[in-house]
């Protein structure tokens, strides 16, 4: 029996409004009102300067650890744009901009790196769940999420971001096989910024794309320029469509590149070139975008100064709210320990002690 | 000898341990190139070569589950998980495999593998960066658990987990890598598993703790009027009881001191061996400083949740009082 073959795949990539400003009307026209898109562009300019105060503040002791998210604002954002607001956004750390498009309040992501669980306490109209740390395990709660709503029957869809590092873990595995296997409406969205704090990409994937990780479980894939706004709106609203009207995954692939050190306690220059980084300063997703808004003559000097006063105002003004919340009382160790909290755990927070004589102690000095 | 911090001091045992048995090879995430997130495997990688020093993918599960096989073929990896709340992938295959293989196969098979996770709280990291799960694998059948709390005896429980034929879990107090430094050997020196240190002799009463805590107990122990024995169990298991039972025969008094919650930590276990082996020597009830019951909190409440020696001289005092 001649040998046949059972499987050929594609991958298409999208690009949309590339590097050099050049811009596919075909695909793109359409997809984000002028009106939008320069909302879009003040939205990742507001990311781009929180992440520079926040570099600050840890530098200074008034932050821990913090997460740049530079050079990958477009991904996150182009899939907040598109989603509907009550869509689940499943994220890790690297989403800011898309979280803030959606209306989590920056101080919420700032408390969090502040050492502040209150941070955490995503107002539930949001629909976004808290920033994951253990990585690549937020996508098999996106499946749960996805679930639940096809369970109701409800339109809703959830959306999970994570890195090219995370589907290294077993748990991403598992997700997509629910997800595509059990037809749960999900768009899983891999930023691929080719590093995994100093591991490289190909000691995370070696086969040629990311996206096609994907494939092996049987959902469709694309692959698209990260750093263009355009591209990740239109392959989310693509993934989108296909889980609200079939109940069914899709995987993307966002090429882009963290233009900043891994956090605030990492020192890239350890393990990669700066040549490599600035090439891809060349491509920053805002650069592109703002040489687009000005070749369509929505923009100018004195519009992108205005808009970088604002941009200030409003970050340092979420820095102030942020740093003016004093640390909580020590009773919040337990306070959100359970819906009712046992008497031992009552106990120790009301004497804040775990030895069993300053009890004794204690009730002697009440007793005389 | 030389001058080290614990970081120090590890990087040269694992430098020592793999100049002198090529099957000691280290593997895990961000180890080669970057040296590690700590720096503890720094310059490892150059020395040794990529094929003995190995970045890996992200993958916690895989690290442990590859470590298994290369040490069922004979070889000593000496794996890192990056910080301890990333054992969580890595826990079915340290529970149901490493723990289990030489039972299993009734001697035919043996895991000689020793996981280095840096652990425990108050350097200010985010979440599950700073947890205490040390009872978790002493609970394991089959696991050796070894907590270090200085650099001169990280070197020599080092060497000694490597050289162990069972497997280890060597944590790694993240509070002490660069806290402070002391005289460390050059030269080969092993420290047995096993076998807990006095570091101070007292007659009144007994403190005993291990890991980061050490340096709280020695704080409120200066501060203190009382004689106290402070023993660093540096092996949480197997647990050095005679070392336990003779001091507390002695002092009749004893304070556990440990970062993990309260609730079924080692602590737990020390003072029912205590109650068990010293019950007419016993001055006062066993007290146990802990962290509480809580999830450990982000970094602006870890000292409130953190033992300190302000909560331990209080247990000292009522202790020595009763
Ligand atoms: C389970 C787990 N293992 C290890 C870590 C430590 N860690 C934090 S981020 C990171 C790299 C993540 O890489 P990737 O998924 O590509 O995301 P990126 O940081 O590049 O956005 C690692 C190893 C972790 N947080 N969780
Ligand atoms: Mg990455």
């Amino acid at each position: 029996m001649p040998k046949k073959t059972v499987l050929s795949v594609q991958i298409e990539f999208v690009s949309i409004l590339d590097e050099h400003g050049n811009y596919d009307a075909a695909l793109g026209d359409g997809l984000i009102p002028d009106a939008d898109l320069i909302k879009l562009y003040e939205a990742m300019s507001s990311c781009r300067y929180l992440d520079e105060v926040a570099f600050k503040l840890q530098r200074s002791g008034r932050m821990g650890t913090y997460p740049q998210n530079m050079g990958q604002e477009a991904g996150s954002l182009g899939a907040a744009y598109i989603l509907n607001k009550d869509d689940w956004l499943v994220t890790c750390y690297r989403e800011n901009c898309g979280l803030f498009w959606r209306g989590v309040p920056m101080e919420s992501i700032l408390l969090h790196w502040m050492g502040d669980e209150r941070g955490n306490a995503m107002p539930r109209e949001h629909f976004a769940t808290p920033i994951a740390v253990p990585i690549g395990t937020q996508m098999l709660h996106a499946a749960g999420l996805a679930w639940a709503s096809k369970y109701r029957g409800d339109s809703q869809i959830a959306c999970t971001f994570f890195g090219d590092g995370a589907t290294s873990e077993g748990d991403f595995h598992e997700a997509a096989n629910f997800a595509a296997n059990l037809d749960l409406p999900v768009v899983f969205c891999c930023q691929n910024n080719f590093w995994a704090i100093s591991t490289p990409g190909r000691i995370e994937c070696s086969a040629p794309t990311v996206a096609q990780r994907g494939i092996a479980y049987g959902m469709p894939c694309l692959q698209v320029d990260g750093n263009d706004i355009f591209a990740c709106a239109y392959a989310t609203k693509w993934a989108a469509e296909r889980a609200r009207q079939e109940s069914k995954p899709s995987f993307i692939e966002m090429v882009t590149y963290r233009l900043g050190d891994h956090t605030t306690a990492d020192d890239a220059r350890r393990y990669r070139d700066q040549a490599e980084v600035d090439v891809w300063k060349e491509r920053d997703p805002l650069l592109r975008t703002r040489m687009h808004l000005e070749r369509k003559k929505l923009w100018d000097s004195s519009k992108e100064e205005a808009m970088q006063a604002r941009v200030k105002t409003d970050v340092d003004a979420a820095v102030k709210r942020a740093e003016e919340i004093a640390a909580p009382p020590a009773a919040d160790l337990f306070n959100s320990m359970y819906a009712e909290l046992p008497p031992t755990l009552a106990h120790q927070r009301d004497t804040m002690q775990t030895h069993s004589l300053a009890s004794e102690q204690a009730a002697k000095v009440e007793g005389h | 000898m030389a001058n080290l911090n614990l970081v120090q001091a590890i990087n040269l045992a694992l430098i020592q341990e793999m100049e002198k048995d090529d099957r000691v090879l280290i593997l895990g995430e961000d180890v080669g190139v970057n040296g590690g997130v700590f720096r503890v495997t720094e310059g490892l990688q150059k020395r040794f070569g990529e094929k003995r020093v190995v970045d890996t993918p992200l993958a916690e599960s895989g690290i442990i589950g590859t470590s298994i096989g290369l040490a069922m073929a004979g070889l000593r990896p000496v794996p890192e998980i990056q910080f301890e709340g990333f054992l969580g992938p890595a826990y079915d295959q340290i529970c149901s495999h490493a723990a289990r293989m030489r039972t299993r196969t009734r001697g035919a098979y043996t895991v000689p593998l020793t996981i280095r996770v840096p652990v425990g709280g108050g350097i200010h990291a985010p979440e599950l960066h700073s947890d205490s799960p040390e009872a978790i694998y002493a609970h394991t059948p089959g696991l050796k658990v070894v907590m270090p709390s200085s650099p001169y005896d990280a070197k020599g429980l080092l060497v000694s987990a490597i050289r162990d034929p069972d497997p280890v879990i060597f944590f790694e107090p993240k509070r002490v890598y660069r806290a402070f430094r002391e005289e460390v050997p050059e030269d080969e020196y092993t420290i047995p598993i096993g076998k807990a240190r006095v570091i101070c002799e007292g007659t009144d009463l007994t403190v005993i703790s291990w890991g980061a805590s050490v340096m709280q107990c020695m704080e409120s122990i200066e501060k203190s009027s009382k004689s106290v024995e402070l023993i660093d169990l540096r092996t949480i298991y197997p647990l050095d009881i005679e070392t336990i039972e003779a001091s507390v025969r002695k002092t009749g008094r004893c304070v556990i001191v440990h970062e993990a919650p309260f609730t079924c930590g080692f602590g737990a276990e020390v003072a029912a061996t205590i109650m068990e082996r010293c019950f007419l020597h016993l001055e006062a009830p066993v007290q146990r400083v802990t962290g509480f019951d809580t999830i450990m909190p982000y970094y602006k409440l870890e000292l409130n949740y953190l033992p300190d020696a302000t909560r331990i001289s209080g247990a000292i005092n009522d202790i020595a009082a009763y």
